[in-house]
C-alpha cells in the first residue's frame, strides 16, 4: 500500500509535506541550504546524516521554531506559513523531540491536555481526553494509564505519551527526532510496528536518525543530508546501509570494525562483589563481579541508568563502593585516602568518561589545558618544582592532535569550538597516549560522526593489539556488538549474564538487556 | 488560661497571619511559575508605604489601596523585567528589590512628610475598619460558639476576610483551571509549554503580576489595616517569614493556609507573654518569645521540616533551545 503511495500516486496526489528551496543560517553558517523534499502521505519517510547535517534545523523551521531565510513550505499541496508550533499544530503537526517535552510530576492525562484544552475549566477538558485516549489507545495499540504520573513510567511508555500528545492534537503528520536513543531493542520494535500502524491508518511518519539500521527496517524513502543539502532521496527498498553511509559522509565508510579475534591473557582488572549505594539510599550495583584480561575489550552493555555508569564512575576513582578490585593482582583502595582519579592514573587506569562536556573536559579551557588534565603532574610538563611548562604541553598538544588527527589541530582553541568528534579525540588522545594497562571507556562515540566513530573505534582496537585491557560502556548495541570480544549485560546493578560476542546476538543481548534471564524467555 | 484568653491569641494569630498569607500566596503563584521570588518583602514594604501614604494624602482607604497594589506591581514587574526577559539571576534581582524598597520607602517618606520617615497617623475612612458580621452580637453570649462568632470570626478589616479568601480561590484556580495547569506546567518544565505553542513569557509574567498584587494587599494591610501609619521597615521580615511558610507549605494552598496561621500565632504568643507565663510556669524571656518566628524560619529554611521539592525550572530563566 504505501509502495502504491510513494510511486504510482505521486502524479495524482498531493505531498503531505513539500518543501522547496528552503534555507537558513546562522550567522556565518549555513545550516540548511535550498533543500527541497516531498514527503508523500501515507508513508515512513526517513531523513539521515551526520551531526549537524542540519536535519534538525530544517524540523525546527517544519515545526515553527526557526523561520526559514528563504523557500516555502506546503502542506497538503497548500502554502503554508509556520511562524510558530501553535501554527505548526494548526497544521496538522505534530513533533516528539528527542528530549521528552513532558511536565514529570504531572499526569499522562494532564500532559496530553496542556496546551489543547477545550475551555478555561479543567475538569470537563480532562473528561473528554480521558474518553479520546481510551480510543486512540485502541486504534493504535498505545496503552498507557492515564492516571499515572510521567516519572513513574518506562521511559518507551514516555515516548508513547508524547506520540498521543501529537495525536489528542489531530497531527496528520508525526516528526520523531531520534526516536530510538533511549529505548531497548524490544522497545524500539514496539515503536516501528506502532508506527507502521500509524502509516498503514493514513499518517504520514517522517524519521529522524543517524541510525542505518533503523532506516532500512521501518521507512519506505530515505533523504539524506550532509553540511546543511539534501544529497538524496531514494526508495528505501533500492538502497543497502553501506550506499546511504558513503552518501552521508562523502566517502566510504567501514561500517563494520576491522579487527582479529583477540589474543587475550592475564586478568588486569578483577572485580569482586562490588556494591553501590548512592546518595538517596538506591543501591546502583548489586554484587558485580567482573574481569577484564589483558589484550581483550570487554563490553557493558544495557540500557542508560543500569548501573554502568555508577561502575565507570568506582573504577575511575570518584564515587565509593564496597567489595574488592584487583588491577594487576593487587587491591585497589575503594574508600579510603587514596581512592581518587589520580592515584587510579598513576597505577595505569585511564578513564575516558561518558559525559565527555561534564566530565571529560572543561569546556571553557584551551584544547591544551584539556590535553594534559589528570597528568599536569608528570614531569616532562614541569619547568622546575614549582612551574608548569605551558611550551612543553603545548608543543606535546600538538603532537598528538596530529596523530589522533583533531580538527582543526589548534592547541589554543577552546574545547567547545571543537565538534563533538574532536572532542572526544581529544579526550581520547590524552588517555591513550599515556599507555594505560586499563582503559575505562563510556560511550565512546555519543554525538560523534560516522567518520570520526570509525578511527575511534580503530584507536580502541589498536590499544587492545598492543596487548591492554580495555572496560567498554556503552548504550549502542551496534556498537558494543562490533567492538567488544567479550559482552557483560547490565540490568538494575546487575551483571544479567556474558557472552562471547562472536556467539551472540542482538535478540539474546536485547533480552538480557531487558532483565529477562534464560530461563524465563 | 481562660477560653476568653486563647481568644485574643487566636484572634490576633488571624491578624498577624494576614499580611502573611497574602505573601505567601503572592510567592507560591510566582515561584509555580518558575520565578523565584525573594523580593516580597521589599514589594510588601513598597506597597505599605504607598498605600499609607495615598491614603493620608487623600483620605480615602481605598485610594491607598490602589497606590500600594500599583506600588508592588511595578515592582514585580522590574523582576520579571529582569528575569523573565532579560533572564537575570532571580536571586539577585529580588535583593535589589528588597534595599531599593527599604531605601527608597524612608526617602520618599521623609521628603513628603517630613515626620522623620514615617507617614502620619492614618484615621477614619483612610484605614480599614473593623467590620462587624451580622448577628454577631445576638449570638455573643451563646456559650463558645458565641464568642466565637462574635471576636473571632467577626470584626477584622475586609481585607482579613479577603486574604482567607484567597486560598481556596488559589487553590480552585492552580488545580481546577486550564490557566492552572499551564502555570504549575511553565514551573516544572517550560520547554513542555512552549511545544505545546503557549507563551512560556506571557505566562510567568502573569503569574509574577498576580504575586505583585497580593505583595499589594499584603503591604496595605500591614499599613492601613493591622497598623494606622507606615513606618520604617515595618515589614521586619515578614517577606522572609511567608517564604518559609512557603517552603513548609510545599507550595501548595491550603498547607499555606496552616503555615501562615503556625506563624501568626507564634508572633501572637510573643504580644502575651503573660499568658505564655501562666501556661508554661515559667517566665520565658520576651525576646525569645519575640525571636520565635524568625527562629522557625531559620529551622524550615534550613531544610528541617521535611524535603520540600520546590518546582523543577524553579530560579533558571527559559531558553528556547535549537
Amino acid at each position: 500500500m504505501s509502495d502504491g503511495a510513494t510511486t504510482g500516486g505521486a502524479a495524482s496526489v498531493a505531498p503531505a509535506i513539500e518543501l522547496k528551496g528552503i534555507s537558513k543560517a546562522f550567522g556565518p553558517v549555513q545550516a540548511n541550504k535550498d533543500i527541497s523534499i516531498r514527503v508523500m502521505p501515507g508513508t515512513i519517510h526517513g531523513i539521515i546524516g551526520e551531526n549537524g547535517a542540519g536535519k534538525s534545523t530544517l524540523m525546527s523551521i517544519l515545526y515553527g521554531f526557526y523561520k526559514a531565510d528563504a523557500g516555502d513550505i506546503f502542506i497538503s499541496g497548500n502554502r503554508t506559513e509556520i511562524p510558530d508550533s501553535q501554527a505548526a499544530i494548526a497544521a496538522g503537526i505534530g513533533m516528539v523531540f528527542q528530549h521528552f517535552k513532558l511536565v514529570e510530576n504531572f499526569t499522562v492525562l494532564e500532559n496530553v491536555v496542556l496546551g489543547a484544552e477545550d475551555g478555561a475549566r479543567l475538569t470537563p477538558s480532562l473528561a473528554k481526553a480521558r474518553q479520546l485516549l481510551t480510543e486512540l489507545a485502541e486504534e493504535y495499540q498505545l496503552n498507557v494509564d492515564p492516571d499515572a504520573t510521567i516519572e513513574e513510567l518506562s521511559v518507551g511508555y514516555q515516548q508513547r505519551v508524547e506520540i498521543l500528545k501529537a495525536l489528542y492534537r489531530k497531527a496528520d503528520i508525526l516528526i520523531l527526532d531520534e526516536p530510538t536513543g533511549v529505548l531497548t531493542p524490544s522497545e524500539a520494535d514496539h515503536l516501528f510496528r506502532i508506527l507502521k500502524g500509524l502509516r498503514d491508518e493514513g499518517k504520514t511518519i517522517i524519521l529522524i536518525t543517524h541510525k542505518l539500521r533503523e532506516i532500512m527496517d521501518v521507512t519506505d524513502t530515505v533523504s539524506v543530508m550532509r553540511r546543511g543539502e539534501m544529497t538524496a532521496t531514494v526508495k528505501t527498498s533500492e538502497t543497502n546501509p553501506s550506499e546511504l553511509a558513503e552518501m552521508m559522509v562523502g566517502r566510504k565508510v567501514l561500517l563494520r570494525v576491522d579487527k582479529e579475534p583477540a589474543q587475550p591473557k592475564g586478568n588486569v582488572l578483577e572485580v569482586e562483589n562490588l556494591s553501590v549505594v548512592d546518595e538517596d539510599g538506591v543501591q546502583r550495583l548489586k554484587n558485580i563481579s567482573l574481569n577484564v584480561r589483558a589484550g581483550e575489550i570487554v563490553g557493558i552493555a544495557g540500557v542508560a541508568g543500569n548501573g554502568q555508569s555508577e561502575l565507570l564512575e568506582v573504577l575511575g576513582g570518584y564515587r565509593s563502593a564496597t567489595g574488592r578490585i584487583l588491577l594487576n593482582g593487587e587491591e585497589i583502595d575503594l574508600t579510603g585516602a587514596r581512592s581518587d582519579g589520580q592515584t587510579r592514573r598513576a597505577r595505569g587506569i585511564a578513564h575516558v568518561p561518558e559525559d565527555r562536556h561534564k566530565e571529560g573536559l572543561i569546556l571553557d579551557f584551551f584544547a591544551w589545558e584539556n590535553m594534559v588534565f589528570g597528568y599536569h603532574h608528570a614531569p616532562e610538563f614541569q619547568k622546575n618544582p614549582r612551574f608548569m611548562s605551558n611550551a612543553a604541553i603545548k608543543a606535546d598538544c600538538e603532537a598528538k592532535m596530529e596523530r589522533f588527527d583533531v580538527r582543526p589541530p589548534i592547541p589554543s582553541l577552546a574545547a567547545k569550538n571543537f565538534s563533538g568528534g574532536n572532542q572526544q579525540k581529544i579526550v581520547l588522545a590524552r588517555e591513550i597516549e599515556r599507555d594505560p594497562d586499563l582503559l575505562l571507556v563510556g560511550q565512546p562515540t555519543r554525538g560523534v560522526d560516522i567518520g570520526a566513530i570509525e578511527f575511534i573505534h580503530q584507536q580502541i582496537v589498536a590499544l587492545r593489539d598492543k596487548g591492554k585491557a580495555i572496560l567498554l560502556v556503552s548504550v549502542e548495541l551496534d556498537e558494543i556488538l562490533s567492538l567488544a570480544d567479550r559482552i557483560a549485560v547490565m540490568f538494575d546493578g546487575q551483571i544479567m549474564g556474558e557472552r562471547l560476542a562472536s556467539e551472540t546476538n542482538e535478540q539474546e543481548l536485547g533480552l538480557l538487556m531487558a532483565g529477562v534471564t534464560q530461563g524465563a524467555a | 488560661m481562660d477560653f476568653l484568653t486563647l481568644l485574643q491569641i487566636f484572634d490576633s494569630s488571624v491578624r498577624l497571619a494576614t499580611p502573611l498569607l497574602f505573601a505567601c500566596l503572592a510567592g507560591l503563584f510566582s515561584e509555580r511559575a518558575g520565578i523565584f521570588d525573594i523580593g516580597l518583602e521589599g514589594k510588601m514594604l513598597a506597597a505599605a508605604f504607598f498605600s499609607a501614604a495615598f491614603a493620608a494624602i487623600s483620605g480615602s482607604v481605598w485610594v491607598g489601596l490602589l497606590a500600594g497594589i500599583g506600588a508592588s506591581l511595578a515592582l514585580s514587574l522590574v523582576h520579571g523585567l529582569a528575569s523573565i526577559t532579560f533572564r537575570g539571576n532571580q536571586l539577585i534581582s529580588g535583593v535589589a528589590i528588597n534595599f531599593l524598597a527599604a531605601g527608597l520607602t524612608v526617602l520618599i517618606a521623609q521628603s513628603w512628610f517630613q515626620q522623620g520617615g514615617r507617614t502620619p497617623s492614618l484615621s477614619g475612612n483612610a484605614r480599614f475598619n473593623e467590620i462587624t458580621l451580622p448577628f454577631a452580637d445576638a449570638v455573643r453570649d451563646i456559650p463558645y460558639f458565641g464568642p466565637i462568632y462574635a471576636d473571632l470570626i467577626s470584626g477584622h478589616s475586609i481585607l482579613v476576610y479577603v486574604a482567607f479568601l484567597t486560598v481556596p480561590l488559589t487553590w480552585y484556580l492552580l488545580f481546577r483551571t486550564r490557566f492552572g495547569l499551564r502555570l504549575r506546567a511553565v514551573g516544572e518544565n517550560p520547554a513542555a509549554v512552549d511545544t505545546a505553542g503557549i507563551s512560556v513569557l506571557r505566562l510567568r509574567y502573569s503569574a509574577v503580576a498576580i504575586c505583585g498584587v497580593l505583595c499589594g494587599l499584603s503591604g496595605a494591610y500591614l499599613a492601613t489595616g493591622l497598623q494606622a501609619l507606615f513606618v520604617k521597615d515595618m515589614s521586619s521580615g515578614r517577606g522572609f517569614i511567608a517564604l518559609a511558610a512557603l517552603i513548609f507549605a510545599k507550595w501548595r494552598p491550603w498547607y499555606a493556609l496552616w503555615a501562615c496561621l503556625l506563624f501568626g500565632f507564634l508572633q501572637a504568643l510573643s504580644l502575651r507573654p503573660d499568658a505564655v507565663e501562666a501556661v508554661t510556669q515559667v517566665k520565658v524571656p520576651g525576646q525569645l518569645l519575640d525571636a520565635l518566628p524568625y527562629i522557625l524560619t531559620v529551622v524550615i529554611l534550613a531544610g528541617f521540616v521535611g524535603k520540600a521539592i520546590p518546582p523543577r525550572a524553579g530560579g533558571e530563566p527559559y531558553v528556547k533551545e535549537r
